[in-house]
């Protein structure tokens, strides 16, 4: 049993026709699994992208082919607010939200908003959620093939910050034979909906993970987060962390790669974030083929069987 | 500048053809194709954008359009 | 996007905040003119982004207009953190008899906007933090929900301020949150917040940073405080290679290849985008490179941009091998990303199969990639390669010449 998504789960796509979406609808429709019933884009109804009927809006969809489980939000940044509020208030329980570029007040908005009504958001700025062989829900690993080249079933729950990071080390894992049971790219903005911390509850209870992987970078506190909730859970799991963007320790101020990814004070540095992982007994590695080599190691010490 | 990488060679009768070269420039998205003065152009300096979608070899009489890797 | 301390407070004067009489000056003679005006005793403060400018000597008291024309022409030359003066402010000194600090910033953990409040203003609230806690306060609220006086009086009254102080403090900070929320901020600090001898409240100093996403829907209030488009306003000011390394992405709208940032070395880097340029930046460093660059790709460049990057990165002088390099991609292409970098070199007029030292990008339509390269003779490898071992080979040839 995956975490956030399973074959059963029924999607709509909001934006539809956009032309990343269109790529996206498609690249989940070919990976199989979860259910793309429909699309919205304002004034769009009646038209289809490879099937999938379109209509304007969620409430309209609803009436036609009833409640569905999830969302995919891809419109641009101006509207993305809007369309993340109209799947909260129609009952729609997880949102991930693609788009990048959003204000962050916007951003706390929509997550306080899923607060209220009880909704999880994934993202912004992600590429989503992919339990290998079972759903994908977004654009994690591209087109279905390479996507399959990089992802396989297995043991490992894998987050990372950054979408592409996510295939590279899923594709690593892959290769050494370790396959993954849900992977999250939970976005690289200073505000996620869903942080690393939140999740570990979920892959915690979920009994085909056993190991979790994890992509951090400097800036913000959702690695301190994470390492105390690792700390005060005791968690079953052994947990590897692969820390980027080291050098940015030498330039506060600056931000690289990623909205959230800025060295302000003391805390948000890698340093800092690399010494509280390792307190709470997480392995921080330098580069990504460590990974499957210490998690094997700690899964064999466990005496966990894959 | 013609293309390094891409090279496209038409039949003559699809170099004359004002809506097939209409049709080529609506379907091409990295805008290689052009209808001028009722004859189709080339725009060489796009050459080497083409993603190789095969749209245009599609639109066209069969093997009238020809895609040409020139790294091959 | 940092605003200089005469900006922030025209932003403060439009929302009523309590501010000293001042003027921003250009000249020896514009100081002694505004002290004159302003009348008795002035600050004279040179206009940075970066802190530390009282420590630099860069703030200085004047008693007469003579006096503040001086410490202009004493401060404008100081250099703050690499950071030239931009303008001098003159502005009128306050009798101070307790200083206080307010600030409003997003906290990440919480996802809500958060109000630090203090009556030990003046000094680092880190120190404050960490060594008297009890006297800083946080207050969470709502970015949803109208925020009312409520939030503000909570957080003064939480470091247990009380009596007229409380209730003349409570609109000045409430003012604040609003503006914070208002104009898409990430930062809205005054520190201090004073409260003067006679008891009124006064803004001595502010630091507003807002958020660059929000720049364009802030357009116009940008515009009437005078801050061009063209300012990046980050922690130090842009090089000429990252302006044109800038305008050579904005030609272009199809995809990423910029965000270009110089540094010192000798090894140009083509690498992208977010985690993958930090991580691969990283890995070149372990590995004893010393980059000449960051920048990065993303989504779809076309052939163009990428040479465009491609061919400013080996113009840098002291530049002669570029490694390119991203993690495995699934939306970026291959075989466009070597058709750029191979027209890059060509057009900086140097052979690709020298002057690329490794490829290493593995995804989609790696295959018609990897026939390009061949076809140019450039090192190239696969996934089974990691990012880190790609970097290594890329420092290694560097070494060998
Ligand atoms: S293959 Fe596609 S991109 Fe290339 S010329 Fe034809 S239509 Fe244009």
């Amino acid at each position: 049993m995956p975490i956030l998504i399973s074959r059963d789960t029924t999607c709509i796509v909001q934006g539809i026709t956009g032309r990343e979406a269109v790529n996206l609808t498609r690249e989940n429709l070919n990976y199989g699994g979860l259910k793309i019933t429909g699309g919205v884009t304002p004034g769009r109804f009646g038209r289809d992208v490879y099937g999938v009927p379109v209509y304007d809006c969620v409430r309209d969809l609803i009436r036609a082919q009833g409640q569905p489980d999830a969302s995919i939000v891809s419109v641009p940044p101006r509207f993305t607010r809007d369309a993340v509020f109209e799947a909260l208030e129609n009952g729609i329980r997880l949102v991930v939200v693609v788009t990048e570029n959003i204000p962050r007040r916007q951003v706390a908005q929509m997550v306080e908003l899923a607060g209220l009504r009880g909704a999880r958001i994934i993202g912004p700025n992600c590429l989503g959620v992919i339990s290998p062989g079972e759903a994908k829900l977004g654009g994690l690993g591209g087109p279905a093939e390479n996507t399959r080249q990089a992802y396989m079933p297995g043991p490992v729950g894998l987050m990372s910050r950054s979408g592409g990071m996510t295939t590279e080390i899923a594709s690593t894992l892959t290769a050494s034979g370790l396959g993954q049971s849900t992977c999250v790219s939970i976005g690289g903005d200073a505000i996620v909906g869903t942080t690393y911390a939140e999740l570990m509850p979920l892959f915690e209870a979920d009994p085909a993970t056993k190991a979790i992987a994890i992509y951090t970078e400097p800036g913000g506190r959702m690695e301190a987060e994470f390492s105390e909730w690792v700390r005060a859970n005791n968690t079953r799991l052994p947990v590897v962390a692969f820390m980027a963007g080291r050098f940015m320790d030498e330039m506060k101020g600056m931000r690289f790669g990623h909205a959230g990814t800025i060295v302000e004070g003391k805390e948000d540095s890698s340093a800092e974030k690399i010494a509280r992982m390792e307190d709470a007994g997480i392995s921080v590695v330098e580069r990504i083929e460590e990974i499957p080599v210490l998690l094997r190691r700690q899964l064999a010490e466990q005496g966990v069987a894959l | 500048m013609p293309g390094i990488f891409i090279d496209i060679e038409v039949d003559e009768a699809v170099a004359s053809d004002a809506e097939l070269a209409q049709k080529l420039s609506e379907v091409c998205a990295v805008d290689i194709f052009a209808l001028r003065n009722g004859k189709l152009e080339i725009i060489e300096d796009n050459l080497d954008e083409c993603v190789l979608c095969d749209l245009c070899i599609e639109a066209a009489p069969k093997g009238a359009l020809r895609v040409i890797k020139l790294y091959e | 996007m940092r605003f200089y301390e005469y900006e922030a407070k025209a932003l403060f004067a439009r929302h009523d905040l309590p501010l000293g009489a001042r003027r921003v000056v250009n000249s020896a003679d514009e100081a002694r003119a505004a002290a004159a005006e302003i009348g008795g005793p002035v600050v004279v403060k040179s206009q940075v982004l970066s802190g530390g400018r009282m420590k630099a000597g860069a703030v200085r008291f004047a008693d007469t207009p003579d006096e503040a024309a001086a410490h202009y022409q004493a401060v404008l030359p100081i250099i703050v953190n690499g950071e030239r003066a931009r303008a001098v402010l003159i502005e009128a000194q306050s009798r101070v008899a307790q200083e206080y600090f307010a600030s409003v910033t997003w906290d990440g953990r919480a996802k809500r906007p958060v109000l630090l409040f203090s009556d030990m203003g003046g000094i680092d609230i880190e120190e404050v933090a960490a060594s008297h806690p009890e006297h800083l306060s946080r207050t969470h609220f709502s970015s949803l929900l109208p925020v009312t006086e409520r939030v503000a009086k909570e957080g003064i009254a939480a470091v247990g301020v009380s009596g007229a102080a409380l209730n003349r403090l409570t609109p000045i900070v409430h003012r604040l949150l609003l503006i914070f929320l208002r104009y898409d901020l990430t930062l809205a600090e005054i520190n201090p917040l004073a409260r003067l001898e006679d008891g009124r409240f006064i803004v001595l100093d502010g630091h507003l940073d807002m958020e660059a996403e929000a720049r364009s829907e802030h357009a116009a209030l940008l515009d009437e405080l005078g801050i061009d488009s063209s300012e990046t306003r980050l922690a130090r000011p842009p090089t000429a290679f990252e302006i044109e390394g800038a305008r050579r992405n904005a030609i272009d709208h199809r995809g990423v290849a910029g965000n270009v940032v110089e540094f010192d070395g000798d090894l140009g880097l083509v690498i992208g985008a977010g985690g993958g340029s930090l991580t691969l930046f990283d890995a070149i460093r372990r590995q004893g490179g010393r980059p000449a660059n960051y920048c990065e790709i993303g989504g779809n460049p076309s052939v163009a941009k990428t040479a465009n990057l491609t061919e400013l990165i080996l113009s840098k002088p002291g530049v002669e091998k570029i490694a390119v390099m991203m993690n495995v991609v699934s939306n970026t292409r291959v075989d466009i990303v070597a058709r750029g970098v191979i027209k890059g070199c060509l057009r900086a007029g140097v052979n690709p199969s020298e002057a690329i030292a490794v490829f290493r990008i593995p995804g989609s339509w790696e295959g018609e990639g990897f026939k390009i390269l061949e076809h140019y003779g450039v090192a190239y490898c696969d996934r089974s390669v990691s990012m880190f071992d790609a970097a290594g080979r890329a420092v290694a040839k560097l070494g060998a010449g």
